[in-house]
């Protein structure tokens, strides 16, 4: 009890120094809210005064206020985020008819794309490095085997964005396909090269089978792009782990026993080969949703990281940190979770305090 | 009087000072560091078809930023015709961009500065994970306590958003500044499978031995502990490098770090923009820097996966031909070595 306690204090720790942290370095950035919006509403062609009513509208409507030195903004800061409240935003883009926007809501709306992408993505990972692993690893030495790890690691060491290009080049838009110059063939139109949907707004009704359809058509070539890219790693590592396994005395004495080989396969090397790979699914969830800034950015789909993009260049303070603060609590509970529920999955790890200090 | 002296251990008592009585010539510390770094891992590298690839490939792009840089002309707009399709003539091999600009001028230039930037990140990220993860694992108790907590939360803050904002915030210009700014929060997860290393190379015989002598902890550091990691920092810092091209091209595509530097990621973004990949749009303009990161990141992944095997030391001295021992055991790998 006294581990968990102290481990979920870590946790906390953990996540207030990285807030921290960032709210520094964001309130860093040359440029700040104030400054963006004045250039945003200049290049709409606003007069200067205009500009000054609106900028003090807009400072009246920051639940910070701008003017405030750094330390008092941290405090209050942090004081509304310990209620809860992350803060809402000025910048017009943001907006929605009504007014200021809480980042809350924005958080909440595009999260749940970014999630489902990148658990979509990792789960598929495990699931084809754990089969494919496990059948090379029976067949240790052989041509199959062989080429496996030549496959994974080749398309282990493309960049997911690089990928992701060759994706959209060869399955988003139908026409004919000529690469340097050379007439290859035709291009196929089967996927989507951008947005998370056809139409934002007025698109099928949530909840139905044509929702979910047109989603999963739209998410397809992101979670393509890393799915190819991390499965073969993976396998590796799934494929070292099982001939480690393999041999090991406990699987020699299993068939001694004339145990059938479905049993040893599942029960005996699968089990005990999967184990090592449960932290690394975890942290790898957490690291996939970090990498989505640069993902969303290629497909041009609204999720978490491209908000934090977006509201980068617009210097939209409590977005960025709102967005920050997700990631970083993301990560922190997947640690949290792998450290937690290990000991439950493998018995034989118990969890101990380092001793002895030299 | 004499006593006193020798007591101090200016005399010819007895000390723990390791002085060797042989004289070693320059030479013949050439020839040795030659036999044991250079002679011997490359037998063992060249025979490894992943560290041959790797390396071949490594020395390809070293050639294209010193004497490629050197001798083929600095990219600049209009120095041949617009949007000239790759491999039609001489003066753009792999073609033009529409503002003419020769695509192979851009790919050759950006390597100089992508070299530095690799190898400063690598550095930076594996020194750094080496001391906190030797010094946490050896030294325990508080000290330790201390640099997990710090490196947990390095861990926990997710690396690409962070390296963003602080390259909106310092705008590094110089690429092994920004090199360093990609790496600021890798350190941690290395640095932790590093400390676990040193947990069990701490209680091994020779560093308790050490430790009874009395030799202070950054000797035991230094002679004991280090040695034993270099395989496994070495391999990790190829892995290092490759995660330092993954997230700098990454960036520079995003626009977000600063733009003097002539670089693949740029080249990606400039034709991302003019949209090449809708419709019949010139891919080649994509293509290129696409597959020159991908053949970089290639290499330094074979070079890791092949590294294993140049600094395990049995491996070493059998191909070499010196251990007669383990001669007859393997035949197969005496005679790739012998060729």
């Amino acid at each position: 009890m006294r581990y968990y306690l102290n481990r979920l204090g870590r946790a906390l720790l953990t996540v207030w120094a990285a807030a921290t942290v960032t709210f520094v370095l964001i309130r860093l950035m040359p440029g700040g809210p104030i400054t963006q919006l004045r250039g945003q509403l200049a290049q709409q062609g606003y007069s200067a005064q205009q500009i000054e009513r609106r900028l003090a509208a807009a400072k009246s409507r920051m639940n910070l206020n701008p003017d405030a030195s750094i330390p008092q903004q941290y405090v209050e800061y942090m004081l509304s985020l310990a209620q809860g409240d992350l803060g809402t935003t000025i910048n017009p883009k943001y907006m929605t008819g009504e007014g200021p926007r809480t980042v809350a809501s924005l958080v909440a709306e595009r999260l749940p794309w970014t999630v489902f992408v990148m658990t979509t993505a990792t789960i598929l990972i495990f699931a084809i490095a754990i089969v494919w692993g496990a059948i090379v690893a029976y067949s240790e030495g052989s041509r199959f085997d062989k080429g496996s790890s030549v496959l994974g690691i080749l398309l282990g060491s493309v960049p997911f964005y690089v990928m992701a290009f060759a994706l959209i080049i060869v399955f988003a838009y139908g026409v004919n396909l000529s690469v340097f110059g050379v007439n290859v063939g035709q291009y196929l139109d089967l996927f989507p090269a951008r947005n998370r949907m056809t139409q934002r707004l007025l698109g099928p009704e949530r909840g139905t089978l044509e929702f979910l359809l047109e989603v999963l058509h739209h998410a397809a070539l992101p979670i393509a792009s890393v799915v190819i890219v991390q499965a073969g790693l993976q396998m590796l590592a799934m494929r070292a782990n099982s001939i480690q396994v393999l041999g090991e005395d406990y699987v020699r004495v299993a068939r001694l026993r004339g145990l059938p080989d479905r049993r040893i396969s599942t029960r005996y090397v699968a089990r005990n080969a999967v184990l090592p790979m449960y932290t690394g699914f975890l942290t790898l969830i957490g690291f996939n949703i970090g990498g989505s800034v640069i993902l969303e950015q290629v497909f041009q789909y609204r999720g978490i990281g491209l908000l934090m993009f977006n509201s980068i260049e617009l210097r939209a303070y409590p977005v960025l940190m709102g967005v920050f603060l997700v990631f970083t609590v993301t990560v922190v509970v997947a640690i949290l979770i792998a450290d937690l529920t290990y000991s439950r999955i493998d018995p034989r790890v118990t969890t101990g305090e380092s001793s002895e200090a030299y | 009087m004499k006593r006193t002296e020798s007591d101090g251990g200016t005399g010819d008592a007895f000390t723990f000072d390791v002085e060797s009585t042989v004289e070693v010539t320059t030479r013949e510390r050439v020839v040795d560091f030659y036999e044991e770094f250079i002679y011997k891992p490359g037998l063992v590298a060249l025979d490894d078809k992943r560290t041959a690839i790797g390396g071949g490939i490594l020395v390809v792009y070293l050639l294209m930023a010193t004497v490629g840089a050197w001798l083929y002309p600095e990219p600049t707009t209009n120095q041949v015709a617009r949007g000239i399709q790759p491999f039609q003539t001489m003066d753009a091999p792999l073609g033009s961009t529409p503002s003419g600009v020769d695509i192979l001028a851009q790919t050759i230039h950006a390597t100089p500065d992508m070299f530095i930037l690799v190898t400063s990140g690598a550095v930076f990220a594996t020194g750094l994970a080496v001391l906190t993860g030797t010094v946490s694992g050896y030294k325990g108790g508080r000290v330790d306590a201390v640099i997990t907590t710090l490196s947990d939360i390095a861990m926990s803050i997710p690396g690409l958003p962070l390296v963003m904002v602080l390259a909106v915030t310092l705008n590094p210009k110089h690429p092994a500044v920004v090199g360093v700014v990609l790496t600021i929060n890798y350190w941690s997860g290395l640095g932790r499978a590093i400390r676990s290393q040193v947990l069990t190379l701490r209680e091994e015989a020779y560093t308790e031995a050490s430790r009874a002598m009395g030799l202070s902890t950054r000797r035991i550091l230094a002679k004991d502990i280090i040695p034993n990691l270099m395989p496994y920092v070495l391999v990790n810092f190829a892995f290092a490098a490759r995660y330092c091209i993954f997230s700098a091209v990454g960036l520079y595509f995003l626009g977000v770090l600063p733009t003097n530097l002539a670089n693949w990621g740029l080249q990606i973004q400039d034709a991302y923009d003019r949209s090449v990949l809708v419709g019949t749009g010139p891919k080649y303009q994509i293509l290129v820097p696409m597959i020159t990161v991908a053949v970089f990141s290639l290499a330094l992944v074979l070079l890791a996966q092949g590294l294993d095997r140049v600094f395990n030391p049995r491996v070493r001295t059998r191909m070499a031909g010196e251990s007669e021992s383990i001669d007859g055991e393997d035949e197969s790998v005496t005679q790739a070595g012998g060729i």
